[in-house]
C-alpha cells in the first residue's frame, strides 16, 4: 500500500475513536460496516476489536468494560439485524446510565427509507433508549457526531448515544470537518443552596443515607462514608449503589427494598429525615411510594434534576455531581462527628451466617475465596438477589449487574468487557440456569480470549424469580417455569472450551477454590435447591 | 388538580427533533392539546409551542424532561397575562342563499374573513385566542358545518425581549 491513505468516513471514524482514547472496541460486522472494517484492520496495532458471538453479547461486553474502566464503551454492528441485536443491550445501559457509544452501519443514503435489505430505522427504534442519536448523512459531519457521542454519552448524567452510518458515507472521501458541537454541562448547586441544605441536615436527629447508582458510578465511596460518619447516620444501598460503602464499615446495612434486607428496610422506616444520593427510588427500591420512609423528610442529591420529584417527592434537592455535593455538605456541617443514633440495627459485617447448603452459604464462600481486585457479575433473578444481599463488597465498581433493565443474559457479556478493563484481575459471574441460557455463547468467546472468568451457574431447574413471583402472586399457579432442559452443563463448557466442574457431591470451598484458580474461563455448575426464595 | 399549561420550546433545528419530542411526550404519558412547531426567524433553531394538560407535577417533570434533551434550547411556560396566544381556524359552512347573510354577519362580527366562496359552502379563516375561535365555531354549528382546521396554539411573549439567539450566534 503506498504511503499516506486517503481520508474517508470510515478512516475518519476510526481516526477519531483513537482520538477519544479508545483502546477496546466490541462488534460484530456485516456488509454495511464492511468499510469500516477495513480501516479498522488497518489501525489494528492502535485499537482492538472483539469480535463477540452475538450483537447483544458485545453490547454488553461493552457496557460492562464502560462499567468497570468508568470510560465509555464502544460496540458496531452491521444495518438491519446486527442493529437490533444491539437493543437490549444498549437499553440496559440507558436504565443504569453508563456510557456507551454504539456505532451502526446502515444502507447507503439514497437507499434509505425504501426498505432495502438489511435496512431498520435503528435511529428511530432506539430514540427512547438513547440519550442522543444521531443519522450521519453527509461526510463533514462525521468526526462532529463521533466526538459529540463520545461527550454526550459522559456529560451529566451518563447514558447511551448511537451514531448511524449510511455505508456510502463511511465510503465517501472526506474533507472539511464541521466543529464538534456539544459541550459537557453539569449542574452545580449554589452556596445559599447547599448552606440550607446542610443546615436542614443537621438538624435531623435520626439521619439514614441511602446510596445509589449515582455515588458508584461518580466513585464517590469514599466521601459517602466520611459524610454518613458525620451525619452518625446508618447507611443503606439500592442494588446499584452496593460497593460504594465497604461491607464492614460499622454504619453500612446492606441493601434495601422488596429484596433487601430487613435491617436496611427497617432504619428506612424509622429514620426522620433520609439522605438519599444518586438514586431514582425505583419501585425495587421504594415499592410503596406513600408509606416509604413514612416518618421522614426526604433528602435528595441526584446529578439528572428531572429526578427530583419524579418518583418520591423531596423535601429538600442539590442537583450536580455525587461527590462535589457531598463534599460541600461536609463542609458546612458540624465538624464533629455526631454519635450514631441506629445501634439497634445490626451492620452488615455483623449479620448472622448464612445457613450451610443454601444458595446464600455458596456466595458467602465465594466471597470469602475471592481473589484480590476480582469483580462480581450478575444476570439477573434469585441468583443476583442472593448475590447482592450476601457478598461483601469493598469498592464501588465492584459488583457488575443490569439493575435497571434487569436484562438476563446481560451476565456473560458484560463478563467478556469487565475482564477486558481489568486485566489481569478475575471476573466471578454469579448466573442462573435460565440467564445462561439465554446468552451463553459467549463463554466461546471468554475460549477464544483466554480471560479469567470463572462462572457459577446457580441452578435451581427453572427460573426461579418468576416461580417465587406465581408462588406468592398467583397462588402458586405455577407456569412456564421449570424448562425441564437437561443440559450438562459441565459437558457443554467443555466442548466450548472452557473448564468445567461442579459442585454436586462436592465440599463447595474446594471447587469454589478451584474454580477461582483456573487461568481461563471456567464453568462450575452450582445445584441449589429450587425451593429456595430470594 | 389539572390545568392547561403553554410552553414555548425553542430547539435546534435537527433532523428528528419533532419526532424526539413528540416521542418524549408520548412515552411517558403527556397529554399534547396541541403542538406547533416552525423555524425561527435564525433558521438554526425551530419554535415548538405545545398546549398540555396536568397538574404541577407534571408540569414539572415535562420542565425537566425537556431541558435533559440535547436538542432543546429553553423552555418557557407562558401566560395570557405575558404572552399573545393565537390561533388560526379555517371553518368549511354549508351556506344557502337564506342562510348566507346571517354567516356573513357572523364573519363580520368576529372580525373573521371569507376566504372561499363556493356554490353551497363558505369556507371562513379567523385568526384569534383560541376560546374566541371556540365561540365561532359555537354559532357557526347553526348551519351544518362541513369540515373544521385548527391549527392549535402558537404564542409569543409580550414586550420587547429576544427569544432566539442571533444568527450568528448560532
Ligand atoms: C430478558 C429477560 N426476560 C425475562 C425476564 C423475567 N425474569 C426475571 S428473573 C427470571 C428467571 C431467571 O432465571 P435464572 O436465570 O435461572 O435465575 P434464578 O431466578 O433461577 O436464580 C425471569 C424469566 C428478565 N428479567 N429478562
Ligand atoms: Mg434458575
Amino acid at each position: 500500500m503506498s504511503g499516506v491513505l486517503s481520508m474517508n468516513g470510515a478512516r475518519m471514524i476510526v481516526d477519531t475513536l483513537i482520538e477519544e482514547g479508545v483502546e477496546v472496541l466490541f462488534g460484530y460486522p456485516g456488509g454495511a460496516v464492511l468499510p469500516i472494517y477495513d480501516a479498522l484492520y488497518e489501525r489494528r496495532e492502535t485499537i482492538t476489536h472483539i469480535l463477540t458471538c452475538h450483537e447483544q453479547g458485545a453490547a454488553h461486553a461493552a457496557d460492562g468494560y464502560a462499567r468497570a474502566a468508568r470510560r465509555p464503551g464502544v460496540v458496531l454492528a452491521t444495518s438491519g439485524p446486527g442493529a437490533t441485536n444491539l437493543v437490549t443491550g444498549i437499553a440496559a445501559a440507558y436504565m443504569d446510565s453508563t456510557p456507551l457509544v454504539a456505532l451502526t452501519g446502515n444502507v447507503p443514503l439514497a437507499l434509505l427509507g425504501r426498505d432495502s435489505f438489511q435496512e431498520v430505522d435503528i435511529a428511530g427504534v432506539t430514540m427512547p433508549i438513547t440519550k442522543y442519536n444521531y443519522i450521519v448523512k453527509s461526510p463533514g459531519e462525521i468526526r462532529a457526531s463521533v466526538r459529540d457521542a463520545f461527550a454526550i454519552a459522559q456529560s451529566g448524567r451518563p447514558g447511551p448515544v448511537l451514531v448511524d452510518i449510511p455505508r456510502d458515507i463511511a465510503e465517501a472521501p472526506c474533507g472539511a470537518q464541521r466543529e464538534k458541537r456539544h459541550s459537557p454541562c453539569v449542574p452545580v448547586p449554589s452556596e445559599r443552596e447547599m448552606d440550607a441544605f446542610a443546615r436542614a441536615l443537621a438538624r435531623a436527629r435520626r439521619p439514614v443515607l441511602l446510596i445509589g447508582g449515582g455515588v458508584v458510578a461518580d466513585g464517590a465511596g469514599v466521601t459517602a462514608a466520611m459524610l454518613a460518619e458525620r451525619l452518625g447516620a446508618p447507611v443503606c444501598a439500592t442494588l446499584m449503589g452496593l460497593g460504594a460503602l465497604p461491607w464492614d464499615h460499622p454504619l453500612f446495612l446492606g441493601m434495601l427494598g422488596r429484596h433487601g434486607l430487613p435491617e436496611a428496610n427497617r432504619a428506612v422506616e424509622a429514620c426522620d429525615l433520609l439522605l438519599a444520593i444518586g438514586t431514582r427510588f425505583t419501585e425495587r427500591a421504594a415499592e410503596d411510594r406513600r408509606q416509604f420512609a413514612g416518618q421522614a423528610q426526604i433528602f435528595h442529591i441526584d446529578i439528572d434534576p428531572a429526578e427530583v420529584n419524579k418518583n418520591i417527592p423531596a423535601d429538600a434537592a442539590l442537583c450536580g455531581r455525587a461527590g462535589a455535593v457531598m463534599e460541600g455538605l461536609l463542609a458546612r456541617l458540624p465538624a464533629p462527628p455526631r454519635e450514631p443514633w441506629g445501634a439497634a440495627f445490626t451492620p452488615f459485617a455483623r449479620r448472622a451466617f448464612p445457613e450451610p447448603g443454601t444458595p446464600h452459604a455458596l456466595i458467602h464462600t465465594l466471597w470469602r475465596l475471592r481473589t484480590p481486585g476480582m469483580t462480581v457479575v450478575t444476570d439477573v433473578g434469585q441468583h443476583q438477589m442472593w448475590t447482592a444481599q450476601t457478598y461483601g463488597f469493598s469498592r464501588p465498581g465492584e459488583l457488575i449487574t443490569s439493575g435497571g433493565l434487569g436484562a438476563m443474559g446481560f451476565g456473560l457479556g458484560a463478563a467478556v468487557g469487565v475482564a477486558l478493563a481489568r486485566p489481569g484481575r478475575r471476573v466471578a459471574l454469579v448466573t442462573g440456569d435460565a440467564s445462561l441460557h439465554m446468552n451463553m455463547a459467549e463463554l466461546a468467546t471468554a475460549v477464544a480470549l483466554a480471560l479469567p472468568i470463572s462462572v457459577f451457574v446457580l441452578d435451581n431447574a427453572g427460573l426461579g424469580l418468576v416461580r417465587q413471583l406465581q408462588d406468592e402472586q398467583c397462588g402458586g399457579r405455577r407456569f412456564a417455569v421449570t424448562p425441564g432442559l437437561r443440559t450438562d452443563w459441565v459437558r457443554l463448557a467443555e466442548a466450548m472450551g472452557a473448564r468445567g466442574l461442579s459442585l454436586a457431591g462436592q465440599s463447595p470451598e474446594r471447587v469454589v477454590r478451584e474454580a477461582l484458580t483456573t487461568e481461563g474461563p471456567c464453568l462450575t455448575h452450582c445445584p441449589v435447591d429450587p425451593a429456595c426464595n430470594a | 388538580m389539572t390545568d392547561r399549561f403553554v410552553l414555548s420550546v425553542l430547539v435546534n433545528n435537527q433532523f428528528g427533533v419533532l419526532a424526539r419530542i413528540a416521542g418524549l411526550f408520548a412515552r411517558r404519558g403527556y397529554n399534547i392539546d396541541a403542538l406547533t412547531v416552525a423555524e425561527t426567524e435564525n433558521p438554526a433553531f425551530s419554535r415548538m409551542t405545545v398546549v398540555v394538560g396536568g397538574d404541577d407535577y407534571v408540569l414539572e417533570q415535562i420542565v425537566k424532561q425537556l431541558m435533559k434533551q440535547v436538542d432543546v434550547r429553553s423552555v418557557e411556560r407562558l401566560t395570557q397575562k405575558d404572552a399573545i396566544f393565537r390561533e388560526l381556524l379555517l371553518v368549511k359552512v354549508e351556506s344557502a342563499p337564506e342562510t348566507r347573510q346571517d354567516i356573513l354577519a357572523l364573519v363580520g362580527l368576529f372580525d373573521a374573513r371569507v376566504t372561499d366562496w363556493s356554490e353551497h359552502a363558505l369556507t371562513i379563516e379567523l385568526t384569534d385566542q383560541p376560546d374566541i375561535i371556540t365561540a365561532l365555531i359555537d354559532r357557526l354549528r347553526v348551519h351544518p358545518i362541513l369540515e373544521i382546521c385548527r391549527t392549535g396554539l402558537t404564542a409569543i411573549p409580550r414586550g420587547d425581549a429576544a427569544g432566539v439567539p442571533p444568527v450568528s450566534g448560532a
